[in-house]
C-alpha cells in the first residue's frame, strides 16, 4: 500500500472514529523518527506504525488538556540510521514545534540527537536504542522503554554460567557489540563464571577461524557473541567445522530469521536473547497483534515498543494537562501503566524499571523461547 | 602444538583465498600500471552471481555435479563481461592521462559496482544453498574439510595454469611483451587493446572462480564483501613482488598466515595489551613496511624500478 | 591571475568592492533567509557545508596543488577531532578550552601528516594512495580499540558530552539574543564556520600563488623536472601533507564540538572518498571549483531526500531507495568527470587550458612526454 492511501485510510479511519472532532480542538505535535530508507527500513516502518497505531487510538477518545478538546499529530522523519542525519532531523523536529519524540532506533542515532531534544526541552521516549549511554548523559528528557543493553548483558551472562562455568566472550568492536559484551563480563563475573577469553572481531569480517582456534585452546563451555547476524552464522559454522561442540549464545543482533537462514544446520541449539517479552506473552500482545494486523499486517519487532513509548508520552502530556516540557518531564518520571509490552514505570535515569529479557533457542530452524529473565515476572 | 597446526591450516585455506584475488591485481598491474581498485568487487560479482544461479538451480533439483559447474560458468561469463566493459569504458580511454586519473576512476567503478549490487541483489546477505556435504578430516590434530582442501587444490590448479599461459602460449608472450614495452610490441604486431583485454577477461575469470570458493567456504556473499578482500589481496600482490605471478601466490599464503598466527598469538605475546582486534592492522602495516623498504616485494627484482 | 572572480573586476575597483560587499551580505543574511525558507535544519545542514568546505580545501593541497592522492585524509580529520574530544570531555574530566585546543589540534594533525609523510613521500603516485589508506584504516582501527588496556578514547562507543565551542564564556550551542536579534545554535555556528572558511581559503589563496605553491604546481606537473629545477621535491611535497593536514585536524576540531559526539563509525574510509569527490567533482587545485564541489555534495544528499517522495508520486511506490541512489550517483559522477570533464565541473582557466588547448597534436605529446617521465 502506498503511503497516500495509507495517510487517507488513517484520515478516513481517525474521522470516522472521531465524528465529534471539533475544528476547535488543539493540534499538539509529536515527532517520529526511525530509519525509514536503507536496510533497516522495514523495522523503521514498523516503529512508526506503532506509534500511528497509538496516536490514532488516544485521538480517537477525544482527549482533553486543560479542559479544552485536543488531538496529537504525528510528524514523521527519517534518519538513516545515521548519526549525523539524526541531528539534522532532530533539529527539523524541534523546529516544527513538536512536544515530545518517539525514537530514534538506533544507539548511534539517538545519542547525538538527544542532545539537541535536550537542548529544547523536548522529552524523547526511544523505542529501541539500548546503549546504556542513552539515558546516562544526564539529559533530563531522555527516556526508553526498552530494556537497556546492561540489562540484556546481565541476563545473557546470568543464563551462560548456568551452562557451564568457563565462558568466552567475542565482540565485534562496535558500540553496540562491545558494550553488551562488557555487561556480559560483568555478570558472568558475579554469577561465579569464568571468563576465559576475550577475542574480538569486527562488523564486516566472515573468517574467524583463528580467533575461535585460539579459543579452543582455553576449553571455554560456551561462547558468547555481541554482533550482528551476519557474522555470527559464519562463526558458529566454523566453530562446528573446527569441532567445537561449545554452546553459542548471542545477543539481539542475532536472535533473528536471517540468522537461521544464513547459518542453516549449524544454526541448531544456539541461544540468542531478546529485550522485551515474546509477543505471545505480553500482557497486551494478543489485542495488539490483532489491532496491528488489521491495518499494517506483520509486526516486525519494534511496533509494541514505539506504540508504547507514545502511549507514554502522550498520557504524561493528558496527565500534565499542558504541554509545558517541565510538566510533561516531571509526569513522564512518574508514569506507572501497563502497556503493551507490560507494566511501564522509570528509573531516575529513564530507563525501564525492571526491563525483561527473553532468551531463544534455535529448535527445527525456529527460533522458541527458552525463558524470560528479569521483569515482572522474574520477580 | 595441534593448536599451532590448526592455525596454519587457517592461515593456508584464507592465504590461498587471498592469492587468487591477489592474481589478477598483479595481472593487471604487470601490464598496465594500474591498480585496479574494481577487482574485488569482481569477486564479489562472481560470488553474488554463482550463490543466485546456485539457488535457483538447486531450487529446482538439479544434481550438485551439474548445478556447480553451471552457476561456475555463469558467473565466469558475468565477470569476463563486467571485467572487460570496466576496462573499456573506464581505463582505455585514460591510458595516456596523468596516473590520479585512473585511479579515480578505479575507485569510482568500484562504488558503482558495489552499488548496482545492492540494487540488484538488496543489502541481505546471500546464503550459500547447503548442498555441499561438509567433511571434516583429522591432520595431526588439526581439523581440515574436504571444501577447504578443494581451496588449497584450486588454488594451485589455477596457479599452474596461468604460468602456463603466461609462459608456454602466444597470447602469454603477447602479454608479456606489452608488459615490457607497449610501443615495440606494437610495431612486433602485437594489438595491445586486444592483449589488455584478454588480461582482463583471465584475471576477471579467476576472480569468478575465486568469488564461488569465497561464497561456498563462509556460506555467505553480500554485496560490500569486494572491497577489503581486494585490499588485502592487493596488499598480498605488493608483498609477494607486484605484477610477478609466483609473488602473487606467496604473498597470499604469507599474508593468511600471518594473519592467522598474529590473530591467534597475538593476545598471548603481548600480555593481553594487544588483541586480535588488531588483526586488520597487519595487512596495511605489511604493506606499508614493504612499500618502504622493499617496494619490489619478495620476488618482484624485475619491477625494482617501478616503484 | 587565479583568483575568485572574473578578471573585469580586478580591473575595476570599484565595481569590485560593490561585489565583494554584495557576497558579504548575502552570506550574513543567508542563515536567516534559509531558516525563514526552508528551516532551521537547513541552517544546520550549511554548517555541515561549511566544515566540508575546509576539509575539502585541505585536501586539495594535497590532491589538486601537489598532485599527490590521499585516500586516508580522514585520518586527520579524526585525529583533530579526537584530540579536541579527549581534552574537552568528562572522559579524562579535562575541560581545556576550546581556542586553545583548536590549534593544538591542528598541530598534532600536522604531526600525523609528517610522520605518515616522511617514510611514504617517496613513494609513486598510486603506491601513495594505498599507503595513505592503509594509514586511515590503522588510525581509525587504533582510535575503535585504543579503550583497553589503558581507556583513552572509549573504544567503538565514542566520546559523548564534548564541550561545545565558547565564546566569551557563551557555549554556541545555546540560543543568544544579539543586538535584538534572536541566534540559535545553528546560526551562531554558521557564523563562526563562515569565518573560519574564509580564512582557510584566504590562507589557499596565498599558499597557491606563494612560492611553495608554484613549487607544487611544478611537482605536480613534472616531478623530474622540478627536480632539476632546483626543489626539493621531498620537502615540499612534506609540507604539502602537512599543510593539507592541519587544515584536516582543525575541520576535526570543529565536527566534535559541533557534533558534541565522535565515534570511529564517522572517520571511515568512505569519509575520504567523499572529500575527495568533492575536490575532484569541484576541480583539483581550482579553490572555488572545490568550495563549489564541497557545497554540491554536501547540499546534493539533503535534496536526493526529496527523491523518496517524489517516487512516490510518479510512480506510486518507491522504486529505489535514495539513499541507495546517492553513492551510485556519486560513483557514476566520479568516473565521468575523470573521462569527459577531468579538469572538474568549475576549472581553474589556467588548467582547462593545459588541459583542453586549441592544438590537440600538442597536448598528445605533452600527455606522452609526461607518460613517459612518470615511467
Amino acid at each position: 500500500m502506498t503511503s497516500k492511501l495509507l495517510i487517507a485510510a488513517i484520515l478516513g479511519a481517525a474521522t470516522c472514529a472521531a465524528p465529534t472532532w471539533s475544528a476547535a480542538a488543539d493540534t499538539v505535535k509529536i515527532g517520529c523518527v526511525a530509519p525509514l530508507t536503507g536496510p533497516q527500513a522495514h523495522l523503521g516502518k514498523d516503529i512508526e506504525n506503532g506509534a500511528r497505531l497509538a496516536v490514532d487510538a488516544i485521538n480517537a477518545t477525544n482527549p482533553t488538556m486543560g479542559g479544552q478538546p485536543v488531538q496529537f499529530e504525528l510528524l514523521v522523519e527519517d534518519d538513516q540510521a545515521d548519526p549525523k542525519t539524526a541531528t539534522v532531523v532532530a533539529q527539523k523536529l524541534v523546529d516544527e514545534g513538536v512536544k515530545g519524540v518517539v525514537g530514534h532506533l538506533n544507539s548511534g542515532a539517538s545519542i547525538p540527537a538527544s542532545r539537541i531534544y535536550a537542548d529544547n526541552n523536548v522529552p524523547q521516549v526511544s523505542p529501541a536504542s539500548t546503549a546504556v549511554a542513552y539515558t546516562h548523559q544526564g539529559f533530563p528528557t531522555t527516556f526508553r522503554v526498552m530494556a537497556n543493553d546492561s540489562q540484556q548483558g546481565k541476563a545473557l551472562g546470568l543464563y551462560a554460567t548456568r551452562l557451564g562455568k568457563r565462558v568466552a566472550v567475542v565482540d565485534d568492536r562496535t558500540a553496540y557489540g562491545q558494550g553488551l559484551i562488557d555487561e556480559v563480563v560483568k555478570s558472568v563475573k558475579e554469577s561465579g563464571g569464568e571468563v576465559v577469553g576475550r577475542e574480538y572481531t569486527t562488523d564486516k569480517s566472515t573468517d574467524f577461524t583463528a580467533i575461535l582456534t585460539s579459543l579452543k585452546a582455553k576449553r571455554p563451555d560456551v561462547v558468547v557473541f555481541g554482533g550482528m547476524d551476519p557474522q555470527a552464522a559464519p562463526m558458529i559454522r566454523q566453530m562446528r567445522t573446527l569441532g567445537m561442540k561449545t554452546a553459542f549464545m548471542g545477543g539481539d543482533g542475532m536472535q533473528s530469521a536471517e540468522f537461521i537462514k544464513l547459518a542453516g544446520r549449524a544454526a541448531e541449539g544456539a541461544i540468542g536473547s531478546s529485550p522485551g517479552l515474546p509477543i505471545e506473552k505480553m500482557p497486551g500482545g494478543a489485542d495488539f497483534t490483532k489491532r496491528f494486523g488489521e491495518r499494517f499486517g506483520k509486526i516486525q519487532i519494534y511496533a509494541p515498543f514505539s506504540h508504547d513509548a507514545a502511549v507514554v508520552l502522550t498520557q504524561a502530556m493528558l496527565r500534565a494537562g499542558s504541554t509545558e516540557p517541565d510538566k510533561v518531564l516531571a509526569a513522564l518520571g512518574k508514569t506507572k501503566l501497563d502497556g503493551v509490552i507490560g507494566p511501564i514505570a522509570f528509573d531516575d535515569k529513564g530507563d525501564l524499571v525492571d526491563g525483561p529479557v527473553t532468551l531463544y533457542k534455535v529448535k527445527d530452524s525456529k527460533w522458541e523461547p527458552v525463558e524470560t529473565i528479569g521483569g515482572p515476572q522474574g520477580k | 602444538m595441534d593448536i599451532f597446526a590448526q592455525q596454519l591450516v587457517n592461515g593456508l585455506i584464507l592465504g590461498s583465498l587471498y592469492a587468487m584475488v591477489a592474481l589478477g591485481y598483479t595481472m593487471v598491474y604487470g601490464i598496465l600500471e594500474l591498480i585496479n581498485f574494481a577487482h574485488g568487487e569482481i569477486v564479489m560479482l562472481g560470488a553474488m552471481v554463482s550463490v543466485t544461479v546456485l539457488g535457483v538451480l538447486a531450487g529446482v533439483g538439479v544434481p550438485v555435479a551439474l548445478a556447480l559447474p553451471l552457476s561456475l560458468a555463469a558467473a565466469v561469463a558475468v565477470c569476463m563481461a563486467t571485467g572487460v566493459a570496466v576496462e573499456r569504458v573506464a581505463y582505455r580511454p585514460l591510458r595516456n592521462a596523468p596516473r590520479l586519473a585512473p585511479l579515480i576512476t578505479a575507485i569510482g567503478v568500484s562504488i558503482v559496482l558495489q552499488n548496482l549490487a545492492m540494487i540488484v541483489w538488496g543489502r541481505q546477505y546471500l546464503s550459500f544453498p547447503p548442498i555441499l556435504d561438509v567433511q571434516i578430516y583429522d591432520w595431526h590434530g588439526a581439523t581440515v574439510t574436504n571444501i577447504q582442501l578443494l581451496i588449497v587444490a584450486v588454488a594451485a590448479f589455477t596457479m599452474g595454469g596461468l604460468l602456463i599461459l603466461v609462459n608456454r602460449t602466444r597470447l602469454g608472450r603477447a602479454m608479456r611483451a606489452t608488459a615490457q614495452n607497449r610501443e615495440v610490441a606494437g610495431l612486433m604486431g602485437v594489438d595491445a587493446n586486444r592483449v589488455i583485454a584478454a588480461t582482463f577477461a583471465v584475471g576477471s575469470a579467476l576472480a569468478a572462480v575465486a568469488g564461488l570458493l569465497i561464497a561456498a567456504y563462509y556460506g555467505i556473499a553480500h554485496y560490500n564483501m569486494g572491497f577489503t578482500l581486494g585490499l588485502k589481496a592487493f596488499s598480498a600482490a605488493v608483498l609477494g613482488g607486484i605484477g610477478n605471478i609466483p609473488g602473487a601466490l606467496l604473498g597470499g599464503l604469507l599474508l593468511g598466515i600471518i594473519e592467522s598466527l598474529g590473530a591467534g598469538y597475538i593476545g598471548d605475546l603481548t600480555g593481553g595489551f594487544l588483541g586480535s582486534h588488531y588483526q586488520d592492522i597487519f595487512a596495511f602495516f605489511i604493506l606499508i613496511l614493504v612499500l618502504v623498504f622493499r617496494p619490489s616485494g619478495l620476488l618482484g627484482e624485475r619491477v625494482a624500478d617501478r616503484a | 591571475m587565479t583568483g575568485l572572480l572574473p578578471d573585469r573586476l580586478y580591473r575595476d575597483p570599484r565595481l569590485a568592492w560593490v561585489a565583494y560587499g554584495g557576497v558579504a551580505l548575502l552570506l550574513l543574511a543567508l542563515p536567516f533567509l534559509v531558516d525563514a525558507g526552508m528551516g532551521r535544519t537547513w541552517v544546520r545542514i550549511l554548517d555541515f557545508a561549511m566544515l566540508y568546505v575546509m576539509l575539502a580545501l585541505g585536501l586539495n593541497i594535497v590532491v589538486g596543488f601537489a598532485g599527490l592522492l590521499d585516500l586516508g585524509y580522514v585520518a586527520f580529520y579524526a585525529v583533530g577531532a579526537y584530540f579536541y574530544a579527549i581534552l574537552a570531555s568528562p572522559q579524562f574530566g579535562l575541560h581545556l578550552p576550546f581556542w586553545a585546543l583548536l590549534p593544538m589540534g591542528a598541530g598534532i594533525a600536522c604531526l600525523f601528516g609528517v610522520l605518515l609523510g616522511a617514510p611514504t613521500l617517496r613513494l609513486r603516485g598510486d603506491y601513495l594512495a594505498i599507503v595513505t589508506l592503509g594509514f586511515g584504516e590503522i588510525i581509525r582501527i587504533f582510535l575503535n580499540n585504543l579503550n583497553a588496556p589503558v581507556n583513552i578514547t572509549n573504544g567503538p562507543q565514542g566520546i559523548n558530552m564534548v564541550d561545545p565551542v565558547r565564546l566569551a564564556g557563551h557555549a554556541l550551542t545555546r540560543p543568544i539574543e544579539i543586538f535584538g536579534v534572536q541566534l540559535s545554535g545553528a546560526h551562531a555556528h554558521y557564523f563562526l564556520f563562515l569565518a573560519l572558511t574564509l580564512l582557510v581559503i584566504f590562507a589557499a589563496l596565498r599558499l597557491q600563488d606563494s612560492r611553495i605553491g608554484r613549487a607544487w604546481a611544478a611537482i605536480r606537473e613534472d616531478e623530474v623536472a622540478a627536480e632539476a629545477m632546483g626543489i626539493h621535491t621531498r620537502n615540499v611535497k612534506l609540507l604539502a601533507f602537512a599543510m593539507g593536514a592541519t587544515f584536516g585536524g582543525l575541520g576535526g576540531g570543529l565536527f566534535a564540538a559541533f557534533q558534541g559526539f565522535v565515534s570511529p563509525e564517522s572517520f571511515t574510509l568512505m569519509e575520504s572518498i567523499m572529500i575527495l569527490c568533492m575536490v575532484v567533482l569541484g576541480g583539483m587545485g581550482h579553490i572555488p571549483g572545490v568550495i563549489l564541489g564541497a557545497i554540491l555534495l554536501t547540499v546534493l544528499p539533503e535534496l536526493l531526500r526529496y527523491i523518496g517522495p517524489l517516487q512516490q508520486e510518479l510512480f506510486g511506490r518507491v522504486a529505489v531507495d535514495p539513499s541507495d541512489l546517492r553513492m551510485l550517483l556519486f560513483g557514476i559522477a566520479l568516473v565521468v568527470v575523470m573521462l569527459f570533464r577531468p579538469q572538474g565541473l568549475w576549472p581553474s582557466p589556467v588548467r582547462a587550458r593545459e588541459l583542453r588547448p586549441d592544438n590537440p597534436d600538442e597536448v598528445r605529446q605533452e600527455q606522452e612526454s609526461l607518460y613517459d617521465a612518470e615511467r
